[in-house]
């Protein structure tokens, strides 16, 4: 009795948030579930699908014996190396096109030229040109990167409050100022939006770049294993990119959310 | 009495707007008395924000000069406090590090700095929310936030842009009150521009009444009812008389013909 009426007055005090939240936690469980059901059966059924259970296996024998490891390593080393050098880049790139205008009238061409470009697709000359060692391949990470975040942070710079502006030159502050203390942190929520899709461009391109030239991540270990026509390493490999991508990108979401508690939910 | 606080000379501001350039302000002249606070209304597009913005250093006049301490107006500085109608607190930072952010730019030691932040806070009654965000304040909040954080540069003079005209009724009636307050304790110079004709007589020494097409001076009302002021005089005959007189003066203006061209 004192239990019910204790969770009563719980669930009548909080707000609605926790408990649709709860629903939506069951709904995704459930579908996650029947996700995997559905998978089972059909492999069962004949398709030519390995089952659940045999990509498990597959997944602990490589964990054993350290090759997971050793792709996951190579993999994460490739996609964080350019995604942080592609950062870095539009960051700056992106807060000197906003500030000065003429660097956006010298940039902005080549920006908006390379950017309808496919990063793979500059892959080929990338490789005659580096070799084929690790530069290429975080080259063209660091290109899908930075293209995609480049912009956004230009974006961010540009549409800073130009009351916010006039107030800092009315509190005295000068262009250097103005510029660390009020164009910096109000073009952030701009920059981490960029920077989601920057990691997420860069994860992709990181990828294929594998499937094409490399000797070990998880790109080149789905590639081989499709020479042996073996399927459960190929799920292994999918589902761990799918995995890591998903973490990165809600450990960047929480890093942003921390940065930019002070925006006003609309 | 000696140089005015604020001289105004024969300010003209012309747009080029397509091919008839629009006269924001056509020669306007006015000084501004040390500690005086004067109010300017009007209709919209009588050029009083721009007034304002040229005394601030934010925007450049196409003629005459704006003088304050008889030296013209080049830019910015921190002598003269502006009040945004959209508040313009620093989203980022809380109401103390906006209040202390024009003392941080001045380089002003941190002891120093916390104490006259404090100060001010109190001032306007904030105190409780110093360590607080800006979201987390109502627009009346926000408002006196910014007053605090104008205060705190120590500026002689304040010019203040519309600053109730996002409020309620009730809580611009009792800002207005904790403006004259604050005012009685901390003198400024004043020009505090607003659209709503029983502000300005409530809170002037002088309501200055613009018109537009072009933008001009139609009339100065002096408003000598004694300070401290309070709801009764808010509905005393005298108030009520001196807010016809200027209300006349603000909805029944002649129209000037520009002349064509």
């Amino acid at each position: 009795m004192a239990v019910t009426s204790a969770g009563a007055t719980r669930d009548g005090n909080a707000p609605a948030r926790p408990r649709k939240n709860r629903t939506f936690l069951v709904l995704n469980i459930i579908s996650i579930v029947a996700g995997i059901a559905i998978w089972w059966g059909l492999s069962l059924a004949g398709l030519q699908f390995p089952t659940p259970a045999e990509v498990v296996s597959a997944a602990w024998k490589m964990i054993q014996d350290g090759t997971l490891a050793t792709d996951v390593g190579a993999s994460l080393g490739r996609v964080l190396a350019g995604f942080a050098l592609g950062s870095v880049a539009a960051v700056i790139v992106g807060f000197v096109m906003g500030w000065y205008t003429v660097a956006r009238g010298l940039f902005e061409p080549w920006i908006q030229f390379f950017r309808t470009i496919p990063p793979l697709a500059m892959l080929p000359l990338v490789l005659v040109l580096m070799g084929i060692g690790e530069s290429p391949k975080i080259f063209v990470i660091f290109l899908a990167a930075f293209l995609s975040c480049v912009i956004s942070t230009y974006q961010g710079v540009v549409n800073v409050d130009k009351t916010l502006i006039n107030a800092a030159r009315v509190l005295g502050a000068g262009d250097g100022t103005i510029f660390r203390r009020v164009v910096v942190p109000a073009s952030t929520p701009f920059i981490l939006v960029g920077m989601r899709v920057g990691l997420g461009s860069a994860w992709g391109t990181l990828v294929a770049a594998e499937l094409l030239a490399a000797q070990a991540g998880l790109g080149h270990r789905m590639q081989s294993a499709q020479l042996y026509y073996d399927l459960p390493t190929i799920f292994v490999g999918i589902i761990a990119i799918g995995v890591l991508g998903l973490i990165m990108d809600r450990l960047l979401m929480i890093a942003g959310n921390k940065l930019t508690a002070w925006q006003e939910n609309r | 009495m000696s140089t005015p606080k604020i001289s105004v000379r024969d300010v003209q501001k012309v747009f080029p707007v397509g091919k008839e350039p629009f006269v924001a302000l056509g020669g306007v002249s006015l000084d501004i008395a040390d500690n005086e606070f004067v109010t300017v209304v009007g209709p919209s597009g009588c050029g009083k924000s721009t007034l304002l913005n040229i005394l601030a250093g934010l925007e450049q006049p196409t003629g005459g000069t704006a003088l304050v301490d008889g030296k013209p107006v080049t830019g910015p500085g921190p002598e003269r406090g502006v009040i945004f109608q959209q508040y313009a607190l620093f989203p980022w930072l809380t109401v103390r590090e906006n209040v202390e952010f024009g003392m941080r730019t001045a380089k002003v030691p941190k002891a120093e700095r916390r104490e006259r932040a404090e100060h001010f806070i109190r001032l306007v009654g904030l105190e409780q929310f110093a360590d607080a965000l800006p979201k987390t304040l109502s627009g009346g909040m926000k408002q006196r936030c910014a007053i605090a954080r104008a205060y705190a540069v120590n500026p002689s003079i304040l010019l203040m842009d519309e600053p109730f005209g996002a409020l309620d009724a009730l809580t611009r009636v009792r800002l207005q009150e904790q403006l004259l307050e604050t005012w009685s304790k901390e003198r400024r110079t004043v020009m505090f521009i607003t659209h709503d004709v029983d502000e300005a007589v409530f809170l002037a020494n002088r309501v200055v009444v613009m018109a537009a097409r072009p933008g001009r001076i139609a009339e100065i009302i002096d408003v000598d009812l004694p300070y401290p002021r309070d709801e009764d005089m808010r509905l005393s005959p005298e108030f009520g008389a001196l807010r016809n007189r200027v209300w006349h003066a603000v909805y029944h203006q002649r129209q000037i013909k520009e002349p064509a061209k």
